[in-house]
């Protein structure tokens, strides 16, 4: 409600995704959640979390590809082969494999991102063994038809329109990213570009599945009502007979040259709302931080950037009331680079300029001076006791530890979270701000709602309108 | 981004299928039933000062979630007030008692309380969680915001500048735009018509004295259903309710709503934006939630647009066709009508077919209804999967509160699987046949659709 618009982790609990279980003091031994992990003799890495509620598992399998392996030119074909993923195969009907889980009483989906692609269902535990039958068979015998192939792009072009071209913010978003990053793939988006879509076909796809669809580049979690022992047994009898492939690609990608400059753009669309300030910068990842500094990003951002109480929302919403809401995020879950963003939507005539020079006043202020004693212990609690709440729900546990493994973090590296999250101090926090938070890794981006008119500004600086138009 | 394969509103399977207002007891423990999740067991308790609650205890996890809902919803919002529900449920963490707005939501984060309103047609609903180590603060906490909300000048208008750019946004919306447009015509003149938000006219002239009258006349005991999941027992639960909801007044004054129902006759109205896709939003009437064959609708609607890519309308609309990515249906029964309703997105020029797909779908399984097997996979479906809505506590307790609003008792939970097994052809088909009238369907497109002439109307 208070969030409005566009917000670049629209995945709810992505900033979640990186937190996990473990020994917080007020957790009983129970709720403790404790993955168990092995790994099959053709390299597929499983991982079980029991959840004993209700019977019912949580069942995923991830590949460790996502957008940004695409070959150059081919964007968007992670995505369509996820698409693609439910035709056929030798045993399973053109369209059936979704119908035959609903038949089952279960709930099927997938999703890509840039670093992973995931298949996933949740069902009755006495279905298990019949689910990993179907998912192990698609690992390797996936068949695809020219037709089908033709009217699946069909649907990823309306996907596409929904998602992106309907929306401002969207398109918006799409090309700071493409600015954010100059070398990284991270800059394309994970649909693709429009005009690259339109021209993929049944052997890009094939050739992406085969490059990378193989047991030693995918990871097994299952959560819920099952013991390890159950889930060994049924994975070795169904993922457990698919032979390696030694030729499975590795990630390379290309990595960013220094930051130097910083980047800014607008985009004049007249179906934009209120102007909105969006603003990005390039940060590590859990992956590629140093110890202690995602962490310390995730607390910094929390205080900065999240929700009523945070620095932002008090300066420009509460105090200056120049903005109409804002937030912000700290994007950690990337293999090869996190982010943080911020945003600010414009109260009634108030210019873009203003919004801007108060969210640097605050930035600048955590550079300098970081933030308090009392700010911080806040941000520890709540993090914390999201672990907690989020327990409740295996699915959520699941596809943290599967994102997790994806890009190469352990089971321990979960579980030891909030250790290392309570461990944060006052210093990291405002170091991380110092070094993080400089305006040369930085694309910011304003939304105006006006009619593009193509023509240059002439040098002068860019002014937005005093009063915006509402229809 | 992450890109999900598809995605779709169904509210009509958020809502279980649902529960009977309780006898009363003294604080005591009524009824004890066990659910699809084998050792879910609901209690329906009444607490030492009468407040009625459901309650499952799940001692996993050192929390709670607690889910209230007070009758009223938007259909309260008197006219020329309309937003004021919407306005309300943004305003109850902006301070209470002699904690300001920030003092509040500090407090709130310091004891880790989740506290969160949304209103409805008919309704508007709380969601309160608590660790167990700070439960009795945050009863404290909610029974301030639910008592003596202050609704302070600067408050109410950092709120409105927020909701008045909420609007502006969704009116360049296209999917919200075609859904408001859909109640306009449907309802028309009668409160179901008009947009739960408001419109930057009616949200511009809100005042807090609008909000508290609004407060007053509808948070009241009578019309209070409370369901709690988690770390509590029952007697717990009941000192907790008498501390949150005790203060109430006893009965709500509530404005009449009368019974309605869409228009007949079909109607089709066109919105022009300019968006490369265009959004159709297409719905009738539909049985009641009591109506004994709501229950058939219910299986019907799987089969032809709600059971996501087991469904006739995404087998038709996207595999075959290629048309949308995304295409489905819903029932969904409201306290004073009920409707069956859907949504595809199509790019501009092929918006007209994929509506012709979808016209022709209803007229045939108007004409045959499902065969067996279509039948059969949708019961083997909806009984199946009927355990996965009652995996975590807080879907339990919406599972639970949807049952309450709907004024079932707990042992529909036991029943549904067999409501749902006896549902035959013919059933379905008579259903299919007293639903499905393509002439009173009522359609709004969003967009710059090219249609074709004889087409519309």
């Amino acid at each position: 409600m208070h969030k409005l618009g566009y917000c670049r982790l629209s995945t709810p609990s992505m900033a979640l995704l990186m937190m996990l279980v473990s020994t917080l003091q007020t957790v009983p031994a129970q709720a403790q959640t404790r993955a168990s992990e092995f790994t099959l003799s053709n390299g597929m890495q499983v991982v079980v979390i029991p959840d004993h509620r209700a019977p019912v598992v949580t069942h995923m399998v991830w590949y460790k590809v996502g957008a940004a392996d695409e070959p150059k030119g081919v964007s968007g074909i992670a995505h369509f082969l996820e698409h693609l993923m439910f035709k056929s195969t030798e045993k399973i009907a053109i369209g059936e494999f979704s119908k035959i889980i609903s038949r089952l009483g279960g709930q099927d989906n997938a999703f890509t991102g840039q670093d992973a692609t995931s298949y996933h269902q949740r069902i009755a535990k006495e279905r298990l063994g019949t689910l990993m039958e179907m998912e192990a068979d698609r690992m390797v015998n996936l068949r695809l038809t020219e037709n089908e192939v033709l009217m699946e792009r069909n649907v990823i072009m309306e996907e596409r329109r929904a998602r992106i071209e309907n929306n401002p913010t969207a398109l918006l978003d799409e090309q700071m990213a493409a600015t954010l990053y100059r070398s990284h793939p991270y800059g394309i988006p994970v649909i693709g570009w429009g005009h690259e879509m339109k021209k993929l076909s049944r052997e890009d796809a094939m050739r992406f599945y085969k490059h990378y669809y193989a047991p030693n580049n995918s990871i097994l979690v299952v959560a819920g009502d099952v013991t390890t022992e159950e889930v060994k047994k049924l994975a070795e009898e169904t993922y457990g007979k698919i032979p390696a492939n030694p030729d499975v690609n590795h990630r390379e990608r290309p990595t960013e040259p220094p930051y130097i400059a910083a980047r800014r753009l607008e985009y004049k669309d007249p179906r934009a709302g209120n102007a909105s300030f969006h603003r990005y910068y390039v940060a590590p990842s859990y992956v590629t931080a140093e110890p202690g500094e995602a962490e310390a990003l995730d607390l910094l951002f929390k205080i900065v950037a999240g929700g009523a109480t945070s620095r932002l929302y008090k300066k420009l919403v509460v105090d200056e009331k120049i903005a109409a809401t804002c937030g912000g995020d700290y994007a950690g879950w990337g293999l090869d680079s996190g982010a943080v963003s911020i945003y600010a939507v414009a109260a009634d005539g108030v210019g873009l300029d203003d919004i801007e020079a108060k969210v640097d006043e605050v930035l600048d202020d955590v550079r300098a001076n970081g933030v308090t004693a009392a700010e911080l212990e806040r941000a520890k609690k709540t993090f914390l006791a999201d672990y907690i709440y989020d327990s409740d729900n295996q699915a959520r546990l699941a596809r943290r530890y599967g994102w997790a493994l994806t890009v190469g973090r352990s089971v321990n590296d979960i579980e030891s979270w909030p250790d290392a999250m309570s461990k944060v101090t006052l210093e990291d926090v405002q170091k991380a701000a110092a070094k993080y938070l400089d305006i040369r890794r930085s694309v910011t981006g304003w939304l105006l709602p006006e009619a593009a008119h193509g023509r240059g500004d002439g040098g002068k600086k860019v002014k937005q309108p005093a009063v915006h138009t509402r229809s | 981004m992450i890109l999900n394969r598809w995605f779709g509103t169904r509210p009509a399977q958020l809502r279980a299928l649902t529960a009977v207002p309780l006898a009363a007891l003294i604080f005591a423990i009524i009824t004890t039933l066990s659910g699809p999740a084998h050792a879910m067991k609901i209690q329906t308790i009444k607490s030492p000062g009468g407040i009625e609650a459901w309650l499952v205890e799940e001692h996993a996890v050192p929390m709670m979630a607690m889910r209230f809902a007070f009758e009223g919803g938007s259909s309260q919002d008197p006219t020329g007030n309309e937003g004021l529900a919407n306005f309300l449920s943004a305003m109850l963490d902006e301070g209470a008692a002699d904690l300001k707005s920030r003092e509040f939501q500090e407090r709130m984060e310091e004891i880790s309380m989740r506290m969160r309103y949304e209103d409805s047609k008919d309704a508007f609903y709380g969601n309160f969680e608590t660790l167990t180590a700070n439960r009795d603060e945050a009863a404290k906490l909610l029974k301030l915001a639910l008592n003596n909300p202050r609704f302070d000048t600067d408050a109410v208008e950092r709120i409105r500048q927020q909701l008045q750019a909420a609007l502006a946004y969704a009116a360049r919306n296209p999917e919200k735009v075609a859904l408001n447009e859909w109640y306009a015509i449907a309802f028309e003149g009668h409160p179901y018509a008009r947009p739960s938000a408001g419109t930057q006219e009616t949200v511009a002239k809100i005042t807090g004295d609008d909000l508290e009258g609004y407060r007053k006349r509808t948070f009241a005991k009578d019309t209070l259903k409370v369901v709690a999941v988690g770390d509590i027992n029952a007697e717990q639960l009941g000192a907790l309710l008498d501390e949150v909801f005790g203060d109430l007044p006893a009965t709500a004054d509530l404005i009449a709503v009368s019974k309605t129902s869409p228009v007949a006759g079909g109607r089709q109205k066109v919105v022009e934006m300019s968006v490369p896709q265009s959004v159709a939003v297409f719905g009738l009437g539909a049985m009641e939630r009591k109506d004994p064959d709501f229950i058939p609708t219910f299986v019907l609607n799987h089969i032809l647009g709600g059971g996501g890519f087991a469904s006739k309308l995404m087998e038709e609309v996207r595999e075959k066709r290629g048309l949308a990515y995304s295409v489905y249906t819903y029932v969904y029964p409201y306290q004073h009508t009920s409707i069956f309703s859907g949504s595809v997105a199509t790019r501009n020029e092929a918006i007209g077919e994929s509506l012709d797909v979808i016209r022709e779908e209803f007229k045939q399984m108007a004409e045959n209804g499902p065969t067996q097997t279509e039948l059969d996979n949708a019961k083997k479906y909806l009984i199946g999967s009927y355990p996965l809505r009652f995996d975590t506590n807080a879907k339990i307790a919406s599972q639970l509160l949807g049952l309450r609003m709907d004024d079932f008792g707990p042992e529909y939970i036991d029943n549904r699987n067999d409501m749902m097994a006896a549902v035959t052809l013919d059933d379905v088909k008579r259903v299919a046949k007293r639903l499905l009238d393509t002439d009173d369907l009522i359609v709004t497109i969003v967009g710059k659709p090219t249609l074709q002439e004889g087409k519309e109307g």
